[in-house]
């Protein structure tokens, strides 16, 4: 099991879920989030004061997924957020210790295994 | 009477209603811009409303030059000559027909020219560029508006044949309307349209904008008089009996097609009502406008509801909200317009059919100006520049790419940019 974290544009946020939802990757969660990459920053001026925008707007995907499921994970979120450009974000990708799912009680990756593939 | 001076043939009264009316329609711009700016994505919010801003600067300078000569100078039948270009003679003399100087005159038509063309922001916004909208918006003034406004208003061919249009229903409403629909289309959708849902961002800015727009219709309508006398007492009372008319069968709708009645529809429903009772406000009896505002829901509610479906991303839709509430208006004013009330025409109803001819002229004429001219005069702004948007410049909303500042801004992550070697050091000795 891992944890598939991926950082990218807000823009493209619905192209990333649109990918996802196709590699028939459920399960998810997505926050707002600010961070820097390398990008050039941001010129914005009100009245007198100049300030350069240092962080810009992204969004955080956290996918739990079952090892079977990494490649075709990360190949959605690439395909969905890849502009060309700087600034298109990162994926991280963390080994997960341990993985509960509330409800019943399974864990590991019957935890992160859709309900629809147990039926 | 101290100091006060008022000339021979001005009115007081009117003239201090004319100066209170004039200040409640030129709120009704920024009142528009915060509608708008609520029905936007929050990227583009501060874009959005610095196109009706802008109408106040660019609009207010070509009628002062001479967009105003051209709509009020009785010339010829269709534009009027130049004799007030530059303010020449809109000085303290009485307007013909008024007992109110010219010069207050002036600026009350001058909030109706800004208003108009800041409507037509509302199909291009979130990806038109902010300095072709500015072109564009200045030609427009010129062009368009004094044009429409010479035909109804003054001394043009259907203000000869008989049209009747109290407060604008074909400069203001119809000619916002069709500019509107011919922008979109010259202007192209934004880039998400059917891609993404494309959400209001802010429904309490849509619905405070439409209460604005509200409060300064009273001022656009009850002004149209010129006077404190019969015809803007009606007009004042009919603007807040058609609009919540509309508003109560806007309700009706809302329920039979949602099972809910919507915060954005009742707003829509402010507007809607207000645009058509705009044309008929001072002609018909307050019972009839109340039939008015329920009739004008109707086929505004159906483009609203058809016109996402299809290719065309009039955004805002000016076209159902304006153009198709004030040809309903008009069209309303020939059948309902009643001489006990307006002491000027019989409608339909009232045994008049010529009437309802001459409305349905307007209702032909004016939308055809609009729109012809209006996509020729985009078609030209844009042989010069680019009107859109590039896609990444969308993308990462209109209020960094045109303007470089945001609506929301936290201040995180903004770091303070030094003022330059060179501005410090001659700064200097100035301040030790």
């Amino acid at each position: 099991m891992k944890l598939v974290i991926g950082i990218v544009r807000p823009e493209r946020a619905n192209d990333v879920l649109e990918k996802l939802y196709r590699a028939e990757v459920r399960g998810l969660s997505m926050s707002r989030v600010q961070g820097h990459g390398g990008e050039l920053d941001r010129v914005e001026t009100y009245r007198g004061t100049t300030v350069q925008m240092g962080l810009s707007e992204k969004v955080r995907f956290e996918i739990a997924v079952s090892d079977s499921f990494v490649e075709k994970t990360i190949d959605a979120i690439c395909e969905g957020a890849r502009t060309g450009e700087v600034g298109d974000g990162k994926i991280f990708v963390v080994p997960l210790d341990r993985v509960v799912r509330i409800r019943t009680g399974e864990t590991d990756t019957e935890a992160v295994t859709p309900l629809e593939a147990n039926r | 009477m101290g100091g006060m001076q008022l000339g021979a043939g001005i009115s007081a009264g009117d003239t201090a209603w004319m100066l209170v009316a004039t200040a409640l329609v030129l709120m009704m711009t920024p009142a528009l811009g915060l509608f708008y700016s609520g029905l936007v994505r929050s990227k583009s919010t501060l874009n959005t409303f610095m196109m009706s801003v802008a109408a106040l600067g660019v609009v207010t300078v070509t009628w002062a030059l001479i967009g105003y000569s051209l709509a009020f100078d009785h010339g010829g039948s269709l534009v009027g000559g130049l004799r007030y270009a530059l303010l020449h003679d809109v000085n303290f003399a009485p307007q013909p027909g008024t007992a109110i100087p010219r010069l207050v005159f002036w600026a009350f038509e001058a909030s109706f020219a800004i208003i108009t063309a800041a409507l037509i922001s509302g199909a291009v916004v979130e990806r038109m560029r902010f300095g072709a909208f500015l072109v564009f918006i200045t030609a427009w003034s010129i062009v368009v508006y004094p044009v429409l406004a010479h035909w109804v208003w003054g001394g043009g061919w259907l203000q000869h044949n008989g049209t009747l249009d109290f407060a604008g229903g074909v400069p203001v409403e119809m000619g916002s309307g069709f500019s509107a629909f011919a922008a979109a289309l010259v202007v192209g959708p934004r880039r998400d349209y059917h891609r993404q849902a494309l959400l209001p961002h802010n429904a309490v800015y849509v619905l405070l904008g439409a209460g604005l727009l509200w409060f300064g219709w009273f001022g656009f309508n009850g002004g149209s008089g010129f006077s404190v006398g019969h015809p803007s007492v009606l007009a004042f009372t009919n603007t807040l009996l058609c609009p919540a008319c509309t508003l109560v069968v806007w309700f009706g709708l809302d329920l039979v097609r949602e099972r809910r009645i919507t915060a954005i529809g009742a707003a829509t429903a402010i507007v809607v009502g207000c645009v058509g009772i705009t044309p008929a406000a001072g002609y018909i009896s307050p019972l009839l406008a109340m039939a008015l505002g329920a009739v004008a829901a109707l086929p505004s509610y159906a483009l609203i509801v058809w016109r996402p479906r299809t290719r065309l991303d009039e955004s805002l839709d000016v076209l159902a909200a304006h153009g198709t509430a004030g040809m309903t208006g008009i069209l309303f004013t020939g059948l309902a317009a009643q001489l006990s009330w307006n002491g000027v025409a019989n409608g339909l109803f009232f045994g008049h059919a010529a009437q309802l001819g001459w409305q349905a002229l307007a209702a032909l004429a004016g939308p055809a100006y609009a729109f012809i001219a209006t996509f020729i005069l985009l078609r030209l702004v844009g042989l010069v520049m680019p009107l859109r948007a590039d896609d990444r410049q969308q993308a990462v909303g209109m209020d960094v790419a045109e303007h470089g500042e945001e609506a929301y801004t936290t201040g995180e992550g903004a770091i303070l940019v030094a003022h330059d070697e060179e501005r410090s050091e001659s700064l200097a000795p100035s301040l030790s």
